[in-house]
């Protein structure tokens, strides 16, 4: 892998705190990661992911990416992963997960196979590919660039890549929108029965088939009303 | 400056692959998603990695655009996991495979 990619490196000259840094990094890095997939509660498996993000924010400080640090601590592991923790808790799926219960038995096998060809591929790459070599500072330097990376990327982002930035803002409100769609209680039925039994036999749901009501009509009218613990 | 960009893509190539593995093999929608983010998090960590061997900002740009789009679908998805638990009492893959409300 040396022989395509040293083209790329910067001059080795790693220290032994550098060294050290990469090498906890990435032991926190797949633990957490090895965390996620064998956790059998759900709760374990989130703060496993808060471990391999936080591990991830500290390769980017070696790295030089400072801003990115910070916004992968403050987005990822203290909003993206206390709305796992909230969904977790609110729907009441805290709870252990036989691992060993497989419906189908080929997939295990398979999925092995496919992440063991899939990592080859990606070695192979690395080793193979010289593709990657290409100009330097396109999108402006990052090495001494005046206010470091974070200036770099705040010109970057407010001069370049502009309009990208204005559509990300469009998308995360069509995100927060449909959030709430999606996760609004179903309004009560437009043709108010007179009590409550009356609904499991005539309207299943409002604008339903006349003559068809599906048979876990009624359950459904009751989980709405539940409570999930 | 730090270890060879070499170890970095190495390293998100094995953070890739587990995610990429969690995906195929677990069943709950939530660890599912999870996975995911594990995997976002692989290529975050390379597209870094290639603007320090490039020297460039274009790199951490993109992560920046990845880390939004990663929020949006993580609101999106877990509403829709929201959504399908109040119908269907569980979240579990195997459970979904009739797409009708």
């Amino acid at each position: 892998m040396d022989h395509a990619l040293s083209v790329l490196s910067v001059p080795a000259t790693a220290t032994a705190v550098d060294t050290l840094v990469f090498i906890s990094g990435a032991i926190i890095i797949l633990g957490g990661g090895f965390g996620v997939v064998l956790s059998r509660n759900p709760v374990h498996a989130a703060l496993a992911l808060v471990t391999t993000l936080f591990g991830i924010a500290v390769l980017f400080i070696e790295e030089g990416a400072n801003f990115l640090a910070a916004v992968q601590v403050i987005v990822y592991a203290g909003a993206i992963v206390v709305l796992f923790l909230f969904v977790i808790m609110f729907l009441g799926v805290d709870r252990l997960e036989d691992l060993a219960d497989e419906p189908l038995p080929a997939q295990r096998p398979l999925a092995v196979a496919l992440a063991v060809i899939g990592l080859g591929g990606l070695v192979a790459l690395g080793v193979e590919g010289h593709w990657a070599v290409g100009a330097h500072s396109v999108a402006g330097a990052v090495r001494g660039a005046k206010g470091g990376d974070v200036a770099a990327l705040g010109r970057s982002v407010f001069t370049t890549y502009l309009f990208p930035f204005e559509a990300t803002a469009a998308l995360l409100v069509i995100a927060v929108v449909g959030a709430v769609v999606l996760a609004r209680r179903p309004s009560s039925p437009p043709a108010p029965p007179a009590d409550e039994d009356d609904v499991d036999e005539d309207v299943a749901w409002p604008g339903a088939p006349a003559g068809e009501v599906p048979d876990d009509a009624g359950v459904r009218d009751r989980a709405v009303e539940e409570v999930p613990q | 400056m730090s270890v060879p960009g070499a170890w970095y893509l190495s390293l998100a190539a094995v953070l890739f692959t587990i995610g990429a593995l969690g995906l195929l093999v677990r069943r709950n929608v939530l660890v599912m998603f999870m996975c995911i983010e594990l995997m976002l998090n692989a290529a975050n960590l390379t597209l870094v990695t290639y603007s320090r061997m490039l020297n460039d900002i274009g790199g951490q740009a993109l992560v920046f655009f990845v880390l939004v789009v990663a929020a949006a679908e993580v609101v999106v998805g877990l509403g829709l996991v929201v959504a399908i638990f109040r119908r269907r009492r569980n979240a579990t893959a195997d459970d979904l495979h009739i797409l009708k409300g």
